[in-house]
């Protein structure tokens, strides 16, 4: 479903704040793997999860999804085939638009955008009934403007946004990592609800080990932009915190013995 | 004040025939204001170019009428025109990385040569309205402000219906939250382009409009039409929400945003009968803006000020 070959990341190149970001990484997702993303700061995660969506240029290798070639696609083309949700609650809606004006913005992702009408009734129905499932009761308030909601409900809303129209890739960025904890897990049960109910491809990164561990069906650990850890099926299912800590531990040694010939590698 | 004292108190009389002129002017300013509401209020960009494309409009739509165009039709090329223009600006922005705010700087600041060579060199063109039939003039004023009226509410009708298509909503949505909507598929560069199209169209056209009824474009007439523009936006908003304390919905506000004009119109009209110096107008104008665009401000900050909080303690001890 998603090939990322070989591709590279260095920011503010030239200057004193260059950061190469993202060497030489690689990762082929399966159709409907659903796997976390775990990583000191700085590892390249976000990063990955952005080049992937198109925030910005990739300088060398190439991403293609579902077999398109899309490493070439500005942000809002590749928007059509990618659902995301951001870490920071302010950012997947927009604050001055309802609830439904929201939904609808999200419904008509890669759709040609002319002057029919915003918002039909027969899509009302449809949000409404999609909103009393993650029973937070957004469905009464659909003409509320979004900037009025919590963080939590936001979230929700994003993240039912970003499936509405089902994405062939969706990516969570720590997107439970600004709630508090009882928030945050409800917010991780509707992503996996989500994510399971339409059997969708996704990347989520978090902080916490244990959500890493207890969600999904694959787990990779980044380390200085590289995929330094790459854990499934049953391996995964079986994966205890301990484990982890050892392998980390394990492959971190190991990696740090082999850096330099590793980011000498393809990128300038 | 010394005037006022030299010349005795001014007849009520003299200020109620005053009026009417000063609705009508007011309408188009509200007209021009509609346009400005497009940049200011759902892209937010404070778009500097309405100053350059509202001379813009007043000298095509005149030099046309002279040249022999109906009315109407010359008043639809100076929308086009300002609609070009406006496209310069979102061009300089989206295309060419340059802040939004000089982007508008830099093409009213063109649009002054331009508009002077519209104008065949010349500062002012007057177009007789004896001699020409207008759409809006100030020989028959209750007329004036009954066109101006029917325009206004028909462009109201057109935005509401804009605004509420995908479109329009994708463009709400690029000045609401740019990154999100990126995510979700839309072009926002070319949202802000046709954005700043829009609003300049009809900022021309309010221009082409304010040339007929004054009967003369004159390459000065938009100099500071951002401020007027935005006062007519904040006096109105202000009523609305003063008015309809549970908020009101865009073509209710778009009304009120008309409004703001006349209710800004008829206070220049005050002043002016009250015989302050007209040279001291735009003074008069700015202190209002930055009034009511401060008052929300100072509103929010006086509920929670260190001061109101350490009085609220002692309310309670």
């Amino acid at each position: 479903m998603l090939i990322i070959n070989d591709i590279c990341k260095t920011f503010n190149p030239g200057t004193i704040n260059e950061k190469k970001a993202i060497s030489g990484l690689s990762l082929h997702l399966k159709p409907g793997d659903f796997v976390t993303v775990i990583g000191g700061n700085g590892a390249g995660k976000s990063t990955m999860l952005n080049a992937v969506a198109g925030v910005w240029p990739v300088d060398s290798g190439r991403i293609i999804i579902d077999g398109a070639d899309v490493t070439g696609q500005s942000e809002h083309k590749r928007a059509a085939h990618i659902g995301r949700v951001f870490q920071d609650p302010m950012m997947g809606t927009a604050p001055n638009m309802q609830i439904e004006e929201n939904l609808a913005l999200a419904l008509r992702r890669g759709q040609k955008r002319g002057l029919r009408w915003g918002v039909t009734n027969s899509e009302r129905r449809e949000y409404r009934e999609r909103l009393s499932r993650l029973g937070l009761g957004l469905e009464d308030r659909m003409t509320v403007k979004v900037g009025l909601l919590s963080g939590g409900q936001r979230q929700a809303l994003t993240l039912l946004m970003a499936s509405l129209r089902k994405p062939k890739l969706l990516l969570l960025d720590e997107h439970t990592a600004a709630l508090d904890p009882a928030t945050a897990e409800k917010v991780l049960q509707i992503s996996d609800e989500i994510i399971h109910e339409n059997n969708l491809t996704a990347m989520m990164i978090t902080h916490n080990m244990k959500d890493a561990i207890e969600h999904g069906t694959r787990l990779i650990m980044m380390d200085q932009g590289r995929i330094i850890l790459d854990i499934e099926g049953e391996e995964k299912r079986n994966l205890t915190r301990e484990e982890l800590m050892n392998k980390f531990a394990q492959v971190a040694g190991r990696t740090m013995e082999s850096d330099k010939m590793l980011l000498s590698k393809n990128c300038a | 004040m010394n005037t006022i004292v030299c010349l005795g108190l001014p007849s009520i009389g003299n200020l109620i025939s005053r009026m009417p002129g000063g609705v009508a002017q007011g309408i188009i300013w509200g007209i021009m204001a509609l346009g400005l509401y497009i940049t200011f209020r759902l892209l937010d960009i404070a778009d500097l170019t309405v100053d350059g494309s509202f001379a813009t409009g007043g000298a095509v739509t005149v030099m046309l009428i002279l040249a022999g165009w109906p009315a109407w039709a010359a008043s639809l090329i100076a929308m086009a025109a300002g609609v070009a223009a406006g496209m310069c600006t979102g061009l300089l922005h989206t295309r060419l990385g340059i802040p939004a705010i000089l982007s508008g700087i830099l093409t009213q600041f063109a649009l002054y040569s331009i508009n002077l060579r519209i104008m065949g060199m010349a500062a002012n063109k007057s177009a007789n309205p004896d001699a020409f039939n207008l759409i809006i003039s100030m020989r028959n004023i209750p007329g004036a402000i009954l066109e101006g009226f029917i325009i206004g509410a028909a462009l109201i009708a057109l935005m509401y219906w804009y605004f509420g298509t995908e479109q329009g909503s994708a463009i709400r949505a690029t000045g609401s939250n740019s990154a999100m909507s990126r995510a979700q598929g839309i072009n926002t560069d070319n949202m802000k382009l046709i954005g700043l199209a829009l609003s300049n169209g009809i900022v021309a056209f309010a221009g082409a409009l304010m040339a007929q009824y004054q009967g003369f474009a004159d390459v000065n007439m938009g100099r500071g039409s951002i401020v007027i523009g935005l006062a007519a936006i904040i006096i109105g908003e202000v009523i609305c929400d003063g008015l309809l304390s549970k908020g009101c919905n865009f073509g209710i506000r778009l009304s009120f945003v008309v409004m703001g004009g006349v209710v800004y119109y008829i206070v220049m009209v005050i002043i002016l009968w009250l015989k302050l110096d007209p040279n001291d107008l735009k003074l008069f104008t700015a202190l209002i803006v930055a009034v009511f665009l401060a008052v929300p401000y100072i509103q929010t900050q006086a509920k929670r000020s260190f001061r109101s909080a350490a009085k609220a303690h002692q309310k309670g001890e």
